[in-house]
């Protein structure tokens, strides 16, 4: 039964950090850009929402969508400010951009919104007891953590259908593996990487939401770690793959867990990143990353 | 006299520019007119120096991006924090005894790099990126669970306090989270700038030696490079190693300026504080290392001069976002680049002048030549 | 690639310039430092009638203001800024001059925050806030002979060794101990789980002394679980550990952030023992949005009570709430007992005017350890100090019922 509790546990951070995950792999994937500031803008749907519910009283519905409103708003900003002017400058510049706008938005909230922690109330329910119970008094599940399983198998299945099936989503696969072919077919690829960026924002405002409903504490710093988190899982589940980035999520929470479980409490971090490691020397390319072997 | 190779002319005045600063700063340590401030950030913007030049090696010139060399400065920091205390009564001098634990310290770091890059090497780009920053992460929690301590029953390291059998009047050197507590601070200035121009002399040779330009090779096309018959691990994990190497040195200067020292100080964070640097002062420019890394180490420190206490962070994130724009900027860059060319154009007249003056009389024309 | 290098160095040069031509005019300053100290203690004759001198104390205050550990830092920085306000509007012989450092947690920058500190002419040291920090700050403020008095790093290497670091705070292994005999006292609990941070001195220091005097008094520790970070969310697994070992209490030497989440997964779990929490705990109930229902039946050892009834109590908290919308915690009590601890003892020093740091460092010792010198503040009535820098007042117990502490 244990196992079961662990199974269940593991799964439910792993949804968390798999709804991050495919907001990440989706700028990462076709903006070939490392996000750092993507955890910090998780952060700042996570606060909207907290306002929009506990200082303005609005029902939670309404607060997720002005936390999109927001995060998409805000992402559309960044891009245009920090990262546009970037386009033909070497990745790394514009990695370091990230970072500058990540200390920048954490700085912000901090200013705006003070460094004390806030509780957050849960989305779903505000009883801290909601939980679909399975077996009574050994096994239960708790409603965010169904909630944003489904979130996240939502959210991959339609992004799926939207790059494969959309003519934005073709523009976009287009743009990520070649931008020069791109262009001379006639994609607009400087508002096919803004339009990635609205995306990305507006999958962080749910992630945050899920994310602080799951585990309800919010400060401006609360982005950070689920960022590398999310980036973990966007490369274990192999770079750019909207399936892989579900799959390296789940993974990474149920590893997690077990190595808590199982190994050890004190040596849970090494676990996790030394099995990261393991795979990646067994696949290279994550799990459903496609190797692509460099050709002459 | 023959021209002077503009590599090696490049690295003379990389030389001339770490001599320089050593010496107007001690002059101004002289005569008092440093605040203590500006004296306290000397040893530690000299590790950050090394650990951005360390750090160019493989993101600059070897083109591979690592996010843990932070890993590597911890592994330096303790093992030289631990061999310090040891060698404690057998070596007494303590710059001897700095020097001996820089060693050991570059030796741990060194041995880090061979353990991440023998496997990992074959892995590229961000796949590359987040195994190191798997390794730092792996190393901070490692370190921060250890326990090392020696008494007279020898030395003791266990991974919990409750095997942690030391004897009552024995020495804890490294306390789990407590870290490394009850240091004797060995650091200084001298050995700083030092470690500095080790750093330029191994870094500068190895770049413009034969293996230099192979690793290079590596960097701008490796399916050429391999096909004219370059050992693309060899050279791959020279680069990497050497970079780790003077990484754990610079850390264990770091740890033997503080009397204590916590594993969570080597975080992710550091390793990106690090890579700004690097990025800042242009990949595979030594000299924009040096600048960047000393001129963005002190930044922060600077704006507490500033009456801006909660806004100072967020100022410096503005700063930073600027100077990335404003690099990456043509016209910027162009204006930029003639306001250099100016200074190009004076510095040579200059020079041309400086050797005119050594010369003789009749060869007065030397300032011509292409430097 | 070459032009961009320069441009950025040009362009990095230019901004520090700026910034080097900011500092040079505070530099002035201290390129003449107050070697009498006549400079930093204006001694001018008191207009209010009193008929004494005023001499002005600059006290050096260090603590993360941003980052991730910025609520503890602030905290103890608009704590002390309360006392310090009180303190002047006193209009006695002694004022304070107060300016906080931000050291953003991290030991290299803390030591520069005290250099900039002495820069400006500071007399004592109030800090640092965290204890890895405070470590390497009190080696140098031993060093340089300033006195040291730290409001919430409790660990005793803060103050091992070195006789100027004094502390407001209950030591980490005092607090352990005192927790174990409190338990061992009420027989509360008969099976105990302690969960607690590896990644953290304050929080490991507490669970070695309390699993140390445990053993010792024959307490029966089933289950001892960690976790790496403050940052953890999920603590399902140890709860689980806990749970499965059949504690009925669990210790929790842990800041309030991650209790407030242990808290809630307990509940999700159908886990409801006592818990037991440390002075981190303080400050749970005034997190923003919480749910108190959560926190009842939790005990907790604090020195302060926010919901307190006495008058200094009472103006403190309206002063805090008023300045900072929340209420203040434990580590602003602390800040504030700081700084009258600073203030009343420079009242009983004779000749202040003209001590420069060093001889106020020696003859602030002398008074702290002298053995007649008790402080009355928030935390506690009568405080004392040891010869070692550690603080005596006694541990108070509290439960939470109906979301207030009730004292035990």
């Amino acid at each position: 039964m244990s196992f079961l509790n662990n199974v269940i546990t593991g799964v439910s951070l792993g949804s968390i950090y798999a709804i991050i995950a495919l907001g990440y792999t989706m700028v990462y994937g076709i903006a070939k850009m490392l996000n750092f500031a993507h955890g910090d803008v998780i952060m700042v749907g996570a606060y909207v929402c907290f306002f929009a519910m506990n200082s303005a009283g609005l029902p939670p519905v309404v607060g997720v969508l002005l936390a999109i409103v927001v995060c998409t708003a805000l992402g559309v900003v960044i891009e245009r400010l920090a990262y546009k002017p970037l386009r033909a400058a070497p990745s790394l510049a514009v990695l370091i951009t990230a970072i500058g706008v990540s200390y920048l938005l954490q700085n912000g909230a901090q200013i705006l919104w003070g460094a004390a922690t806030k509780t957050f109330t849960p989305i779903v329910s505000t009883d801290p007891d909601a939980r679909l119970v399975l077996i009574p008094g050994q096994l239960s599940i708790s409603y965010v953590a169904i909630l944003s399983i489904v979130c996240c198998v939502v959210v991959m299945a339609a992004l799926t259908l939207f790059t494969g099936q959309t003519k934005m989503g073709k523009a976009m696969r287009a743009c990520s593996e070649d931008k020069g072919a791109a262009q001379l077919m006639g994609i607009n690829v400087n508002s096919t990487i803004s339009m990635t960026f609205a995306i990305g924002s507006a999958l962080a405002a749910v992630a945050g939401v899920l994310m602080c409903s799951a585990y309800p504490i919010l400060s401006p710093t609360t982005g950070s770690l689920p960022g590398i988190r999310a980036f973990t899982a966007a490369v274990f589940g192999g770079i750019g793959s909207i399936p892989g980035a579900l799959l390296g999520g789940v993974l990474l929470g149920v590893i997690e867990t077990f190595a808590k479980a199982y190994i050890s409490t004190d040596l849970s971090d090494a676990v996790v990143f030394a099995v990261l490691i393991i795979v990646l020397l067994v696949r290279p390319a994550g799990l459903m990353g496609k190797y692509v072997p460099e050709k002459v | 006299m023959k021209k002077i190779n503009k590599n090696s002319l490049n690295g003379f005045i990389n030389y001339g520019i770490v001599i320089a600063a050593f010496v107007i700063l001690q002059a101004a340590i002289g005569m008092g007119r440093l605040s203590n401030s500006l004296q306290s950030l000397l040893v530690p913007a000299c590790c950050y120096i090394v650990m951005a030049v360390s750090l160019n090696l493989t993101v600059g010139i070897l083109g591979e991006l690592s996010l843990g060399h932070a890993g590597f400065m911890s592994l330096g920091a303790f093992s030289g924090i631990v061999a310090s205390i040891l060698l404690q009564d057998l070596v007494p001098m303590a710059p001897l005894r700095l020097a001996l634990s820089m060693v050991v310290g570059a030796a741990a770091g060194a041995l880090g790099g061979v353990i991440v890059g023998v496997p990992v090497l074959r892995l590229q780009g961000d796949y590359l990126a987040i195994v190191t920053l798997a390794f730092g992460q792996i190393i901070k929690n490692i370190i921060m669970v250890l326990y090392v301590g020696v008494d007279e029953n020898g030395f003791h390291m266990a991974a919990s306090s409750d095997h942690f059998n030391l004897s009552a009047d024995g020495t804890a050197i490294i306390k789990g989270p407590m870290g490394a507590v009850g240091v004797t601070k060995l650091a200084s200035f001298t050995a700083g700038f030092i470690l500095i121009l080790i750093t330029l002399v191994v870094v500068q040779n190895l770049v413009n030696s034969r293996s230099g330009r192979a690793i290079m090779a590596l960097r701008d096309n490796r399916i050429a490079a391999e096909s004219v018959g370059i050992n693309v691990t060899k050279y791959k994990l020279m680069a990497f190693v050497t970079s780790a190497a003077l990484a754990g040195a610079a850390g264990t200067l770091f740890g033997l300026n503080y009397s204590s020292t916590v594993a969570s100080k080597f975080d992710f964070n550091t390793s990106i504080l690090v890579l700004v640097f690097v990025v800042l002062g242009g990949l595979g420019s030594i000299r924009g290392s040096i600048i960047a890394a000393a001129l963005l180490y002190v930044l922060p420190e600077l704006l507490r001069s500033f009456d801006i206490a909660e806004y100072r962070m967020l100022i410096y994130a503005i700063v930073l976002i600027l100077v990335m724009l404003a690099t990456n900027n043509e016209q910027f860059t162009a204006l930029m680049g003639r306001v250099g060319g100016w200074f190009k154009a004076a510095g040579k007249r200059i020079a041309g002048w400086l050797k005119s003056l050594g010369r003789t009389e009749s060869k007065g024309k030397g300032g011509t030549t292409n430097g | 690639m070459k032009k961009k290098t320069l441009a950025a160095m040009l362009m990095a040069g230019a901004m520090c310039f700026g910034l080097l031509a900011g500092c040079s005019s505070n530099g002035g300053q201290t390129s003449n430092p107050p070697a009498s100290d006549a400079g930093t203690q204006e001694s001018q004759p008191a207009n209010q009638g009193g008929g004494f001198d005023v001499v002005t104390i600059k006290v050096g205050g260090i603590g993360p203001i941003t980052g991730d550990l910025a609520q503890y830092g602030t905290a103890t920085q608009w704590g002390a800024q309360i006392a310090v306000d009180e303190i002047n509007a006193l209009n006695g012989p002694i004022r304070l001059e107060y300016d906080f450092q931000d050291d953003t947690g991290v030991t290299d920058t803390a030591v520069s925050a005290y250099n900039k500190l002495k820069d400006w002419g500071a007399q004592v040291i109030y800090g640092c806030t965290t204890t890895a920090p405070c470590v390497a700050v009190a080696a140098e403020t031993f060093a340089d002979r300033y006195f040291q008095l730290t409001p919430s790093a409790s660990s005793p290497d803060v103050t091992s060794g070195k006789d100027n670091a004094f502390q407001m705070c209950f030591t980490d292994p005092g607090q352990g101990t005192a927790a174990a005999e409190y338990l061992k006292s009420t027989g509360l609990g008969s099976k105990i789980g302690v969960i607690y941070n590896n990644g953290d001195a304050y929080s490991t220091g507490i669970a070695d002394a309390f699993i140390a005097k445990a053993k010792e008094i024959g307490l029966d520790v089933v289950a001892t679980q960690t976790y790496p970070d403050d940052k953890t969310t999920d603590y399902t697994v140890q709860l689980t550990a806990c749970k499965d070992a059949g504690a009925d209490l669990v210790f929790l030497p842990i800041y309030y952030t991650p209790a407030s989440l242990i808290l809630a997964q307990a509940k999700q779990m159908d886990y409801a023992p006592t818990f037991f929490g440390g002075d981190g705990m303080d400050g749970m109930l005034d997190m923003d949005g919480f749910n108190k229902s959560l926190a009842e039946g939790l005990l907790l050892m604090t020195p302060f009570n926010a919901a307190g009834t006495d008058e200094r109590t009472k103006t403190f908290v309206e002063t805090y709430q008023a300045a900072h919308n929340i209420l203040p915690n434990q580590f602003a009590a602390d800040g504030y007992d700081c700084m009258y601890a600073i203030y009343e003892a420079c009242c009983q020093l004779d000749g202040i005017a003209d001590m420069d740091h060093e001889q106020l460092c020696d003859a602030l010792i002398t008074l702290f350890t002298g053995g007649d010198f008790s402080v009355d503040g928030l935390t506690g009535t009568s405080m004392k100090w040891l010869e070692s820098g550690e603080v005596s007042k006694a541990p108070v117990v509290v439960k939470v019922v109906d979301g207030v502490y009730v004292t035990q």
